[in-house]
This record gives structure tokens, sequence and C-alpha cells, in this order.
């Protein structure tokens, strides 16, 4: 097979207020081949992504793009469209409200004199389903659906137009084991029908699978760009590219003084949902002693989140039943405002939806659960609170030009550090995490670890949920499986296998 | 150098600079165009007097509209509250000390009662609004029923509307001519205002955080104080200040405090910005959304007072429409649509910006078919600029 170029981006520069995101970027990718970007938070792979898109217009950036050999002057994403160039965003564009046939056709609906044909459209859209591999009715509500497929139906969408090259932005951040051995199947399955595919990721287990060619991006530049086929990518020299320092441990030892005394203990734990007539839990018994990190573990849908959501001031309303003692003493928080004041936090899974306010600044998001401490009197002292981001902003190392830049500016790794801190400076007796390094790139993840080993040898303990195994086998000192809003199992992690758990959260 | 700052702070903050820079516009444009009547003193004091009633509805629809609701009720009730006023004054000879915490009171629980289907049952708050309108309506229309206009006789309440606060240094010696006092409260106000701005200023650096440069502080400094100094001179050189104006201020300055600096203020931009995201961090959204409302029915109450002391009598229409001048200038003030931006006092400048036009098109001579047509286009640009001004500022 010859290898032709179908994508060249030289010397691409993008600067917004304050931050060079690119500066002098080269990027390549040859017909046919996998190509994973990685780098950092904050490293540029978004925005790069966004400039070949046609979201950052051509005029906004420096630089040339030749795309199938040909200068490219993009002025919106409909143009890029048009060329064969698909992306799929870090953050998912579906429309809750419609049916998954109407988003995966939406604004190339298939219609006869102007009147849409909606049998044919269910029909197509049954056709790419199962291309695919989703197994479901092209008339169900996209909202219905897990994030795992909503990300295959964000694939679908882009199938469902003529597609050359596929460009995926973490598609597997919020995914599951058994989820992203899909996608990525089905990355290669399209690769067989000439597909060629850029992806971005933090998970390098799956770069190392799946890329055929890696570049590198760091502070904005590429470092290197790795060819998988001469063995020149490995987790040690990615890592070592990315960071451009080496990391030995993924996870941090640490060493472990788990007292006796159990902070939060959940008996006969059942929510029943009104709405839809049925128990989103049922049953749940755990337990959680001082400065102890359980992990639990689940599928995707096994109920993990409503369970953290219903001890956290159950903001959802379900009908409760079942005991919930902290310190030993009988507690039900009708609101997360009462939960927070006997010493829970709950940082969430969807950083965007619940858990950041994207139009205000750091500063403010990461002091709004605490104001209270910054308070003198009834009035906010702003110099404190600059003082508590400026804090936060260096322990967590947040890439921002300024504590004043607003959420929406931010990457996604950095935007999740934000949340986090949000609850650190909760400073709660019982933490709750929810996919805590969703998005987050290797370096950042191993201070995080870090932080949370710190947070319990102070005494706090940490509920973790998790989708990655590896993470959870390698922070908890106790895991809980989850399946069908039950625990399934408990064991003492250095009993647990990844085996032994799968099992458990599939029965 | 410093070109360069102020052009970076100007564009950082466009959309708040912008906002005096239409209103200079306007009183040029109508300065020159009414030979000068436009800017004396009387006039302007005229056109803070109208914009009192205005003013005090946006700036509580300002809230309400962060928090991303809308009160359609505010007019009728605001009408109905002033002939609640005049009523009690008249028949039930209550004294005015009575009347007025009594009229804020019932504004207060008439905005409860808007809030609860929004907030427990989750009725959108147009709908729920739309029928407190409807309600009002009737409400002030059965009050007034039997006797039609009530012609209020009690001339303390009256004063709120038509009076000006007492000059205390009145003297035919020093100024004459001049309101002494008023002189003096804007002469307080910009060293008060100079103060704390220093305050901040020093506090800040002794922290090292970032400050504006010393010569565009100053010049902002004089900037605010020439502004402030050019207002009171023109008011002092008529009446002086008005009681509806300073109650106005009051409000001003209680509701920028309280939005800016304390910690329910935070709650309301934040229940703004992402409801959900705000409930999580222990926001109860519930209470924030009972507390705007309730403070739009006091106000609306308050706006009640101004609307009928000013003629003195309470009306069958008192209050038609108010609620879309209202949320007219706190959309052309700079708040927006899809929540959590939106300051009081781009919400008083908004209000100023719309009666602004309303009295020189009057002055003018022009008609009111043309002058609802020119307001409608003033709004129209008004939010365009903010779209576009928020883009820059990205
Ligand atoms: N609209 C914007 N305005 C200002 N700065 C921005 C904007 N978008 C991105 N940036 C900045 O540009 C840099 C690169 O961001 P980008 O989103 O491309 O990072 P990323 O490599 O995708 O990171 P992550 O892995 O966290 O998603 C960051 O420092 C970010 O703060
Ligand atoms: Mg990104």
């Amino acid at each position: 097979m010859k290898s032709k170029k179908i994508l060249e981006m030289k010397s691409i520069t993008k600067t917004f207020p304050g931050v060079k995101a690119l500066d002098n970027v080269t990027f390549s990718v040859t017909e046919g081949e996998i190509h994973c970007l990685v780098g950092e938070n904050g490293a540029g792979k978004s925005t790069l992504m966004k400039v070949l898109s046609g979201v950052y217009p051509f005029g906004e950036y420096e630089g040339d793009i030749l795309f199938s050999e040909e200068i490219q002057k993009f002025r919106g994403i409909r143009d890029s469209e048009k060329t064969g160039i698909a992306i799929i965003y870090q953050e998912l564009a579906l429309i809750p409200e419609l049916t998954v046939y109407e988003n995966i056709f939406l604004g190339h609906e298939i219609q006869k004199n102007g009147v849409l044909n909606w049998n044919e459209t269910i029909k197509q859209a049954g056709e790419i389903l199962i291309k695919v591999g989703l197994d479901i009715n092209p008339e169900t509500k996209v909202k219905e659906l897990g994030v795992g497929k909503q990300q295959l139906i964000e694939i679908a969408k882009a199938l469902s137009r003529d597609v050359k090259l596929l460009i995926l932005d973490e598609p597997t951040a919020a995914l599951n084991e058994d989820d992203c051995d899909n996608l990525l199947q089905l990355l290669k399955d399209l690769q067989s029908q000439g597909v060629t595919s850029i992806m971005i990721t933090h998970k390098l287990k799956e770069v190392i699978r799946i890329a055929d060619m890696v570049t590198v991006l760091r502070d904005g530049q590429t470092i290197c760009t790795l060819n998988a086929g001469k063995g020149e990518v490995s987790e040690n020299i990615l890592i070592k590219n990315m960071v451009g320092r080496e990391i030995n441990n993924i996870y941090p030892s640490r060493k472990h003084e788990i007292s006796n005394e159990i902070v939060l203990e959940v008996k006969n734990w059942t929510a029943h949902n009104k709405q839809y007539g049925h128990n989103i839990l049922n049953n749940i018994a755990l337990n959680v002693k001082k400065g102890e990190i359980i992990g639990i573990a689940g599928l995707m849908g096994a109920g993990r989140t409503e369970f953290a959501r219903s001890l956290f001031g159950n903001p959802d309303h379900y009908v409760i039943t079942g005991n919930l003692y902290i310190d030993g003493k009988e507690k039900l928080f009708k609101h997360p405002e009462t939960a927070i004041e006997a010493g829970l936090a709950y940082v969430s899974e969807d950083r965007k939806k619940n858990g950041l306010i994207l139009i205000q600044d750091i500063k403010q998001n990461i002091t709004i659960a605490n104001l209270n401490k910054i308070r003198k009197k009834i009035i906010i002292d702003d110099n404190a609170e600059i003082v508590t981001a400026e804090k936060y902003r260096n322990a967590l190392s947040i890439k921002t030009p300024s504590i004043e830049q607003k959420l929406n500016k931010l990457s996604g790794g950095n935007q999740q550090k934000v949340s986090l801190a949000k609850w650190l400076f909760v400073n709660p007796e019982i933490l709750i995490l929810d996919e805590p390094t969703r998005g987050i790139d290797v370096g950042a993840k191993y201070e995080i670890y870090t932080i949370m080993n710190e947070l319990v040898t102070q005494g706090m303990s940490i509920i973790m949920i998790s989708s990655e195994l590896p993470e959870i086998l390698g922070m908890s000192d106790r895991v809980y499986v989850m399946s069908e809003g039950q625990i399934t199992g408990e064991m003492p992690t250095n009993e647990a296998t990844q085996e032994k758990i799968m099992h458990l959260a599939t029965n | 150098m410093a070109l360069k700052e102020l052009r970076t702070e100007l564009r950082k903050n466009i959309r708040g600079y912008g906002m005096y820079i239409a209103l200079f516009v306007i009183f040029v444009i109508f300065t020159i165009t009414t030979d000068g009547i436009f800017i004396s003193s009387r006039n302007i004091s005229n056109l803070m007097n109208q914009t009192g009633y205005i003013a005090v509805i946006a700036i509580g629809m300002t809230l309400i509209i962060v928090i991303r609701h809308i009160d359609l009720s505010v007019g009728f009730l605001s009408g109905f509250l002033g002939a609640i006023a005049a009523i009690a004054m008249t028949f039930w000879n209550l004294p005015v000390y009575v009347v007025i915490p009594m009229v804020l009171v019932l504004g207060f629980i008439a905005g409860l009662i808007t809030a609860y289907p929004v907030a427990k049952l989750g009725i959108p708050a147009f709908v729920a609004s739309l029928a407190g309108w409807l309600i009002y309506r009737g409400a002030l229309l059965m009050a007034t029923l039997k006797t039609g206009t009530i012609v209020i006789p009690n001339k303390a309440f009256n004063a709120i509307g038509n009076g000006y606060i007492p000059d205390i240094f009145a003297s035919d010696k020093f100024l004459p001519k001049t309101h002494k006092l008023t002189l003096l409260l804007g002469l307080i106000t910009i060293i008060w205002l100079i103060l704390s701005s220093v305050k901040a200023r020093k506090s800040k650096q002794s922290y090292n955080f970032e400050i504006l440069p010393l010569d565009l502080f100053i010049g902002k400094q004089i900037f605010v104080s020439v502004l402030i100094g050019i207002v009171t001179w023109i008011l002092a050189g008529y009446n002086g200040l008005s009681w509806t104006f300073a109650i106005v201020l009051l409000v001003v300055a209680i509701y920028n405090f309280v939005t800016k600096k304390t910690v329910i203020g935070r709650h309301i931009y934040a229940v703004g910005g992402n409801p959900e995201a705000a409930e999580l961090s222990g926001v109860n959204v519930e209470k924030v959304t009972f507390i705007v409302f309730g403070s739009m029915g006091m106000l609306a109450g308050l706006a009640g007072i101004l609307y009928a002391s000013r003629l003195q009598s309470a009306t069958t229409t008192a209050g038609t429409l108010l609620e879309l001048d209202g949320i007219a200038a706190a959309f052309i003030g700079g708040v927006s649509v899809a929540g959590g931006v939106g300051s009081v006092v781009g919400s008083l400048l908004g209000a100023i910006v719309y009666t602004s036009l309303t009295s020189g098109m009057n002055l003018m001579g022009i008609d009111i078919s043309s002058q609802y047509i020119v307001r409608g286009a003033v709004l129209l640009g008004a939010v365009i600029f903010d779209v576009a001004a928020r883009k820059l500022g990205d």
C-alpha cells in the first residue's frame, strides 16, 4: 500500500488571550492509519483538532492545513464536514430529548421534496447502528442511554455521512472496559473499511493496543511522532515524552493505617424511583473506616453514581428506606447542604453537567461549596478567596494564565482538577469521588493519587467510584462490586483481581 | 504603554464600559437636538424621578433573570399594591409609617406566592407569573372599582414621588440657588469611593495580587469622580436630590452589596450559572428561588409606592406594562437570557438609558408611535452589542 498523506497541518499557531495554545505545531496523518494524539492536560490536543475541523475558522490561526493534498480554508464545521472530516468532541454533542435516529441524521435529514422521510431514516439508522455494534431500537430517546452507548451513537452519526477522517477526542474517557473494547474494535473495523482515525486519549494502554502512529504534544508544541510498527511505542516512552520525565509507579504507595472506627455505614439501603416505579438501589450494605479508601467497581449503569447521590442529600428525590450512620449516629440528608455540613463531599462524575459553573471563574468555582470559610462577618473576603484559589492551583497544577480564567476556557483535564479542588477546600470527613481521574493525564493522575493518600493519612475516608479496574486495584484498601443496584461482592484489595471483579460485576 | 493597557482593560470589560459610553452618546445627542434643554438641571432631575420605579423593577428583575426565570406579574402587582397603599391611607386612615412597611411586606409575600409553583412544583415561571399578571390585574380593578382613581391626600406620602431632600445648609451667601446638602452628599460619596478603592488596592498589593497599573487606576478614579460630580452638580442646581432618586440609590447600593459581597449573592449567581452544580455544592436552589422572587415582590411594592406617590393617586391602570419596561431595562443593562450574568448597576444604567430615550424624544416632540420603534431598536441594538462584546471578551 502506497502511503499517501491524507492530512498535513503545517506550522499551526493558535493563541488565546494570555495563552499560546499551539505553537508552530506540525502534524501529519497517512491515509488508512489510526493515529493517536497524546499529551498532558492543556497541551493543546483539543485545540489542534478544533483548528482542523473549522471550529476556529481560517484566519483565527496561523499555518496551513492540507487535506487530501489540497490547502483548506474552513470557515466552519460545515465546510470540514463536506470534505469528509467528522469530529466527535470531548463533550458529547447529542440532543438528549431527541431519538437515536433523529440524532444520527441531525443536520442532513433524509427528505423527499422537502418532507422528511422518517421510515427511510429509521431503516438507515438501524443499519448504521448494526455497523457500530449497537443493539438498540433507533426510536429510543438518547437521554435513556448510558454514556457508552451515546458515544457509539456519536460515531454512528459520523458514519451516516461519508467520512474519510474520523476524529475522536477522548472517546473512552467515560467508558468502562467493555465499552472501550467495543469502541477500539470498531475503530479497527472501520480502518479495514478505509476510514482514517485520529484519537485523543489519556489511556496509554489503548494507545499501545490500537495506534499505528502516535504524536505527542507538550505545551503547545509537537514533541515527536512515534511509529508503532517500528516498536517506538511503549508506555515508558510515551510518558517520558508527554511529561518530560519518567514516572515509574503509576500508583504511589502509602502506609496503610486504617483504624477500626467506622465513619460511614449503610444498611438495607433501598432507593425507589417513583417516576419509573422501580428500585434503583436494593438493600445495599456498606461501611467505610476512618483512613480507608474503598473502591466501588461495576459496569456503567450498575447504580454506583445513583448510590453516591442518594447518600449525598438525595437530589434525585428517590424514596429511600434503610439506615445511614455517620460516626455511629443515624442520619438522613434531605439536601446536599446538610450532607456537606455532616462532613460529606461528592465530586460528581459529569463535571460539565453538574460539577462546575462554566461561566464563572476558577476561584468562584473552588470556593462555592465553602463560602463560609472565606467570609468575614457577612462579607466575602476577596483576598482570602484569591489565596485559596492560588493554593489549589499550585497543589493540583491547574494550567491557566490566571485564577480569574472562566472554566469554559480551560482544557477538560484542568476543569476536572478544579472540580476536585472545590471539594478538597471543603475538607470533608468522607470524600466520595466519582470517576476522579476521568480525562486526566498520567502525570496529574499521579499527583491526584498522592493527594488522596495524604488525605487518608490525615484521617479522611474516601469512597472512590471508578470504571478503571487498575485504578480500583491500585488505590483502594477494600473493594465493593455493584451490579444492577446491588452490592454483589466485597473483598480486601489484596484478594481482588480484575477477573474476580468483572465476574461479580456482570452477574 | 498605558494606552495599550487601557485597551486591554476596555476590551476585557467592554460590556461594562459600553453602557457608560452609550449613555454619554445618548445624552450628547439629546442635548444637541433639544438645544440644551435635555441636560438642564430641571430635566435631569425629572428624568431621575421617572427612572425611579422602572429602575426598582429592573433591579429585582435582574436577579430573577439571573436565576433563569421571569416574573410577568410585577407590573400589575405594583399597581395593586399602590392601590392598597392609597386605600390604607384614605379609607383606613393608617399612618404612612405603617403603610409603607406593610406594602413592602405584602409585596414580599406576593413574591413568595409566585415562587411557590416555580420552586416547589417546577412550573415554568413564565406561566406561573402570567397567572399572577391576570390575577393582580383583576385585583387592581377590584380595588379601584367603587371609587375609580383614588386621590391620596397624604403630604408625606406624596413627597416620596415629588419631593426633595431638605437643604439643611440653606444659605443665600454661599452658592445661592444650589442645594448644599446634595453637593455634600456627592462629595462624601466621591471621597468614600476613592478611599475604599485605595484600600482594596493596598490590600491586594500586600498579597502581591494582580492590580491595575497606577496610571489606569488614577484615571479610573478621576473618571468616576467627575461623573458623580457632574450629576451631583446638575441635581444641586435644581431642587437637589429627590426622595425618589435617593431611594433608588439606596436600593442599588444595598443590592449591589448583597449580590457582589455576600454568600447569598454568590449563591444567586451560582444557581444562574448551573443550577444542578449549585445544588450539589450545597446551595439550596429552592431557598434562593424564594428569596429572589420575594425580593422582586417587595421591589414591586416599592415601585407601586413610588408610582402612586408621584401621581398622588392610585389609578385603575397603574403598573400596566411596567414589568416589560423593567425587563427591557435589565436587558439593555446587560443581563443575559441564558442566566448567571447581569449586574444591579448595569440594570440601573439600563433603566436610565430607557427613560432618557422617552424623555429626550418627548422634548424633541417626536410622537409616541415613533418612540416605541426607537426604543425597540435600542433594545435590540443593546442585546446584539452584548452578544458581540461577550465574544470579544472571550
Ligand atoms: N477558548 C479558550 N480561551 C482561552 N484559552 C483556551 C481556550 N480553549 C483552550 N484554551 C487553553 O489552551 C490550552 C490548550 O487547551 P486544550 O483544550 O487544547 O488542551 P488539551 O490538550 O485538549 O487538554 P485535556 O487533555 O485536558 O483535554 C489550555 O491551556 C487551555 O486553557
Ligand atoms: Mg482536550
